[in-house]
């Protein structure tokens, strides 16, 4: 009997080096198949290799023989039975790891098609009342109830409606988009059919962001292996071009009209007016792969999981200085704690945790302190803070929080679209007065003088008053409430999230 | 009036044919470029990306002789290839690593390794940062081309320097 052995092809482990792997394990037992599946989620243990449903991980060239010759010290024991996955429910990634992405055979083996198949029969409306009733909400971000806009578009006439899936994950800390556009394409091109079926579309772009080759390989091909089953739904890829804000759905369409991504007015609405001003379904690529399952199985099997008005299950992304990072999909209303402690393990470099940013760039920091905090839209914004695409990074106790504010002002200042005041020059004028206050920092540490004694250092400071630390504070707070209430889009108007919160939380790291 | 458009149409046509011949092969890909995508709706993006892909730049020559094919102010297309961080106006004369600079890479190091790869890279390559590879849990990351690398530290990304 032949061998197999699985190794990931998700970017991911190939950037940890699992092309070499997967390579060295053909050299050395030439007679194995080695089979390339989406990556189980599991990024610590990557590349993670798959003999018989034992794992081992992660495995360098050099453990090849080792895992071969049944001596390897990298084994982890049955991976479906690994504590990872097992605290799960896996709706939307429930192929992840199982699977060959490409495979049909693969696919429709494991439940691929069903929703779809359903949706034919049900007709736009049962579908549309499914989406509804699952409680299903936008997974990008905002959190939109998905079935209203559906139904917006359905309802609002035009010859020509179109799908769009918004895959431009630019959040740093995600990449639950990119690991299913990877791992199983074919679940968000059904998902994206079964919206065409729901308000009338035949026509479906999925905007990528260009620093997602893997993933706009992957798709091309899924997408020309499966044009039958789908037809007459057509999808196309489009690339972005490195913009971060191209992933607001507004510039994404004007991305996608051969534009400069500059952020719309709304109203209209993109599901009244949207691409080329016609009525279109914007959604994330989380949001569109969570539509198979419940078609397949039911709106309440979905909504059974969650809590309050957050129903159905997260994939969430564990990020940055944290011990065991990947993809963790559960249910809403798991606690932050929870989440980085008991299931992340706390830090990779094993001190203390300092902050967690949840949400992306534009999402709060969080202290220790607030790790009580349950996993769900409400809860999060009531703390202040957003959930956004479920990304989450972990800084241990190096971490510098104005240096982490500064950032903030920084990345909304090189990804501005520019349409409006207080984001453009907003976020230019935040960061000049951060380093002004960290050049006022290191001044007072290097000559041990105080604040007045600086003062030269700024070209407009009012020469009767001092400027201190808590009047430049002061002026960063009113900055960030202009740029707040005075910006088009998430971009401006949550930059102040990070920087509040970082100030707020860790005071002592802005020389007060 | 007439007589007016007449003698811009002749001038325009002497400027391209002038372009033209300077480098044919050149603007018959370009050609071929343009009329692979012209037939679909919102096709610039595609066809900047082709161009950026063959060339390494979308350069000002580039962009007068694309207003005139397109039908579009120079203007346009520069406000466009200006407003997108993949398009170049000159082509980069180093190969290029684009660092994730972001949060979830600074956590797990990217500043010192920024600051400790300078002088290696200096002449070598060109360090541009992008921000986010989708490898959050694996940082500091890189792509090289579409070449993905992570965990990287200065050992392993002056080994990839290295080997460019
Ligand atoms: S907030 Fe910034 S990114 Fe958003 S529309 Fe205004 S200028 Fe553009
Ligand atoms: S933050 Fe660096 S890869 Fe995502």
């Amino acid at each position: 009997m032949t061998r197999k052995i699985s190794i990931s092809d998700d970017a991911l482990a190939i950037a940890c080096g699992a092309n070499k792997v997967a390579e060295a394990f053909r050299k050395l037992v030439p007679d194995a198949e080695i089979i390339r599946t989406s990556s189980w989620g599991m990024h610590w243990l990557e590349p993670l290799v798959e003999i018989d449903g034992q794992g081992f991980g992660p495995v360098s060239i050099r453990d090849v023989e080792a895992v071969i010759s049944g001596t390897s010290d990298l084994s982890i024991g049955h991976i479906e039975e690994h504590p990872f996955l097992t605290k799960q429910n896996r709706l939307t990634f429930a192929r992840a790891g199982k699977t060959q992405p490409l495979s049909l055979d693969d696919y429709e083996a494991m439940d691929g098609w069903m929703g779809y198949r359903a949706a034919r029969k049900l007709g736009s409306d049962i579908i549309i009342e499914m989406i509804l009733e699952s409680g299903l909400r936008g997974r990008g971000g905002a959190g939109f109830p998905a079935g209203i806009k559906w139904r917006t578009v359905a309802d609002t006439p035009g010859a020509q409606k179109y799908i769009v899936c918004n895959a431009d994950e630019g959040d740093s800390g995600t990449f639950a988009d990119r690991m299913l556009m990877e791992g199983d394409p074919y679940c968000l091109i059904e998902g994206m059919a079964i919206a065409g079926l729901a308000v009338g579309a035949d026509k479906g772009f999925i905007y990528v962001r260009s620093e997602y080759p893997h993933a706009i390989a992957k798709l091309r091909t899924a997408i020309a292996h499966c044009a039958n089953i789908v037809a007459p739904f057509d999808i196309e890829v489009r690339v972005g071009a490195g913009v971060y804000v191209c992933g607001e759905e507004t510039s994404l369409l004007e991305s996608l009209e051969g534009k400069r991504g500059e952020v719309r007015a709304k109203p209209p609405l993109p599901a009244i007016k949207g691409l080329f001003g016609r009525p279109t379904v914007v959604n994330n690529v989380l949001t569109l792969a969570a539509v198979p399952y419940i078609l397949a199985h039911g709106a309440r099997a979905y909504a059974d999981y969650g809590m309050g008005r957050s129903r159905g299950t997260m994939p969430i992304q564990l990020a940055g200085n944290i011990k065991h990072g990947g993809l963790f999909e559960t249910a809403f209303g798991i606690s932050l704690g929870e989440l980085v402690n008991d299931i992340g393990g706390g830090t990779a470099s094993g001190k203390p945790i300092k902050a967690v940013q949840a949400g992306g760039p534009l999402g709060a920091y969080h202290p220790p302190a607030q790790f009580d905090l349950p996993f769900d839209y409400e809860s999060f914004t009531k703390a202040g803070g957003l959930i956004g695409h479920g990304g989450i990074v972990v800084f241990d106790d190096s971490a510098d929080m104005m240096a982490q504010a500064r950032f903030a002002m920084e990345f909304c200042a090189a990804e501005s679209c520019g349409k409006c005041t207080p984001c453009r020059l907003g976020s230019i004028r935040g960061l000049e007065i951060f380093d002004r206050m960290a050049k006022d920092a290191d001044l007072k540490a290097k000559h041990r003088t105080d604040p007045v004694a600086a003062l030269p250092q700024m070209h407009n400071a009012p020469k009767d008053r001092a400027r201190t630390i808590s009047s430049d504070l002061q002026l960063i707070r009113d900055l960030c409430d202009t740029m707040e209430y005075g910006s088009l889009c998430a971009l401006g108007g949550f930059t102040p999230y990070p920087v509040m919160s970082a100030i707020k939380n860790w005071p002592e790291d802005f020389g007060g | 009036m007439k007589g007016k458009k007449e003698s811009k149409t002749v001038v325009q046509e002497a400027w391209i044919k002038e372009l033209v011949l300077k480098n044919p092969a050149k603007y018959l890909l370009i050609d071929d470029i343009v009329s692979k995508h012209k037939n679909m709706e919102g096709s610039l993006l595609p066809i900047l990306h082709d161009i950026q892909f063959e060339f390494g730049c979308v350069e000002d020559e580039t962009k007068r002789y694309l207003a005139n094919v397109l039908n579009l102010t120079r203007a346009e297309i520069q406000g466009i290839v200006s407003f997108y961080h993949d398009f170049a106006n000159a082509p980069s004369p180093l190969p290029i690593i684009k660092l994730c600079g972001a949060e979830a890479c600074q956590a797990r190091g990217y500043r010192k390794l920024r600051d400790e790869i300078g002088v290696v890279a200096n002449g070598r390559c060109q360090i541009e940062t992008v921000y986010c590879l989708g490898l959050c849990s694996a940082g500091p990351s890189a792509m090289i081309g579409s070449d993905v690398h992570a965990q990287l530290n200065t050992e392993k990304l002056r080994h990839l320097i290295e080997a460019l």
